[in-house]
């Protein structure tokens, strides 16, 4: 038995190991991806053509969307597309909708308050933080500046 | 029982009275399907959680190795054992209405390899008349705790490695036929580095071929001694790295060289680098591998359960994962 460095092993298990097809993956990223946002401004067009105004608009689209998605994580075929796309599902607000949703039904076995409740967030959450903080930063040097 | 180097020797060797495997659809599907003793078309066993899932299919198995080897949990010496999941719930609920003494183990996919291990040095030290090795893992139970809710949408690398809906259980007993556990190598923690939680293959390669290693040179033998050695659940990668190792060494142990991760399913069953977790392993053994050399069609086979022995703390806090393997060798009947 021959001793062997951490940089010798990496060598080794580095041509071992197969890469992600990402030519592959980023065209089903961008077709499912593109497939979704389509569909966002088909709901769009058929909201303005119903009289909402802009803020209306946009408020309806977000919840249609987030619904669906939602709808279909409960129904486990969201991950199913998932597999394929990519982010082509995790960018577009029905990943959002998912990351939240995933949570909410998985952990329902430890209850609604410790199982629900508390895990709801674990995927979402840093980008909650994220968000929130950025918006507060935003909203201080709004009232800074303008 | 002496000791040669690392390795145990069993002088009068602990035989195989019995053995089973209880299996989820996925695995069923696969290779292996007519030899594992059940195969449920339902994963969650009857249960409302994936946790209680698991214990119940631990129990199936337990249930089943006693009956095929004609004994009461009563006349069971002890049971080592130990699963996956936080604190072996898995297990230990399981095991609660059995009142067999027990031993809780933790060496991730390697335990069923560490309680057989054990389990032999138990019953050839004569202190039990019998013991009994088991371990389980679900995908879905291992999924929650370890990476994402299963509803979750997100998309695998190709290096991951599929957690198998599995247990096993062997029990030993001092005397009589079956095949026999003549020597045993405990493993030791090996960590080369790897941080890639995706990559366990990689993680855990390294233990397998030291272990492997010392065991060639505390028995003077060679991979071609052997009809068969199986890693438990290094996966298609990690099977690449043992056999890349050993040509380092100048040895070459591809024609006798399988992965249990690679023997549960088939290359189209979508599970990417290959199957892991405490049950892949112990499902092989518990089906192919003790019927090969029940019927004799294998001689001598090396059992060498590999895990990787990370949580997602130490993950989460930039840890590298280490691996271990412990090594036993089995034998048919004379």
């Amino acid at each position: 038995m021959e001793n062997i460095t951490n940089q010798e092993y990496k060598k080794i298990y580095q041509k071992a190991s197969p890469r992600s097809p990402l030519l592959k993956d980023m065209l089903l990223a961008f077709l499912v991806g593109g497939a979704i946002c389509t569909l966002g401004q088909g709901l769009k067009n058929y909201f303005i053509s119903r009289g909402l105004d802009d803020k209306a608009v946009s408020s309806c689209l977000s919840i249609t969307l987030v619904f669906f998605g939602v709808l279909l994580t409960d129904l486990n075929i969201y991950p199913k597309i998932a597999k394929f796309a990519g982010a082509g599902t995790i960018v577009p607000i029905t990943g959002f909708a998912n990351s939240i949703a995933a949570p909410a039904v998985e952990y329902k076995t430890e209850g609604l308050v410790l199982g629900t409740c508390v895990k709801m967030f674990t995927i979402a959450g840093p980008v909650l933080a994220c968000g929130l903080t950025a918006s507060v930063v935003y909203g201080l040097i709004y009232y800074i500046m303008g | 029982m002496k000791k040669i180097g690392n390795t145990y020797c069993f002088e009068d060797p602990p035989r195989v009275l019995s053995y089973a495997s209880v299996v989820g659809k996925k695995e069923g599907e696969g290779p292996l399907s007519r030899d594992f003793d059940y195969i449920s078309d339902d994963n969650t066993f009857g249960e409302q959680s994936w946790e209680k899932a698991e214990s119940r299919m631990t129990s199936m198995a337990l249930e089943r190795v006693l009956a095929k080897g004609s004994l009461t949990a009563a006349q069971l010496g002890c049971i080592l054992g130990g699963d996956l999941l936080n604190q072996c719930i898995s297990t230990t609920f399981a095991l609660r209405p059995s009142n067999v003494p027990f031993f809780g183990l933790y060496g991730a996919c390697s335990t069923m390899a560490e309680g057989l291990l054990l389990a032999a040095c138990l019953v050839d030290g004569a202190f039990e008349p019998t013991a009994c090795a088991i371990t389980s893992s679900h995908f879905c139970s291992a999924e929650r705790q370890y990476r994402y809710p299963l509803e979750y949408g997100g998309q695998r690398p190709q290096t991951a490695q599929w957690t198998a809906t599995a247990s096993g259980a062997v029990i030993l007993q001092k005397g009589g036929k079956g095949v026999k556990v003549t020597r045993a190598t405990p493993g030791r923690i090996a960590d080369p580095g790897v941080t890639a939680q995706a990559n366990m293959g990689a993680a855990m390669a390294l233990s397998a071929y030291q272990t492997l290693s010392r065991f060639f040179q505390d028995t003077k033998t060679c991979p071609t001694d052997y009809d068969l050695i199986v890693t438990g659940d290094l996966g298609r990668v990690g099977h690449q790295i043992v056999i890349d190792l050993f040509q380092r060494d100048n040895v070459d142990i591809k024609p006798v060289y399988d992965d249990c991760g690679l023997m549960l399913y088939h290359g189209d069953q979508d599970v990417h680098a290959g199957g892991s977790g405490c049950g892949c392993s112990a499902a092989v053994l518990c089906s192919y591998l003790l019927k090969a050399l029940e019927q004799k069609v294998l001689k001598k086979a090396l059992f060498c359960g590999t895990g990787a022995l990370l949580s997602p703390t130490s993950a989460n806090q930039g840890q590298s994962i280490p691996g271990i393997c412990h090594l036993v060798c089995l034998e048919a009947d004379n």
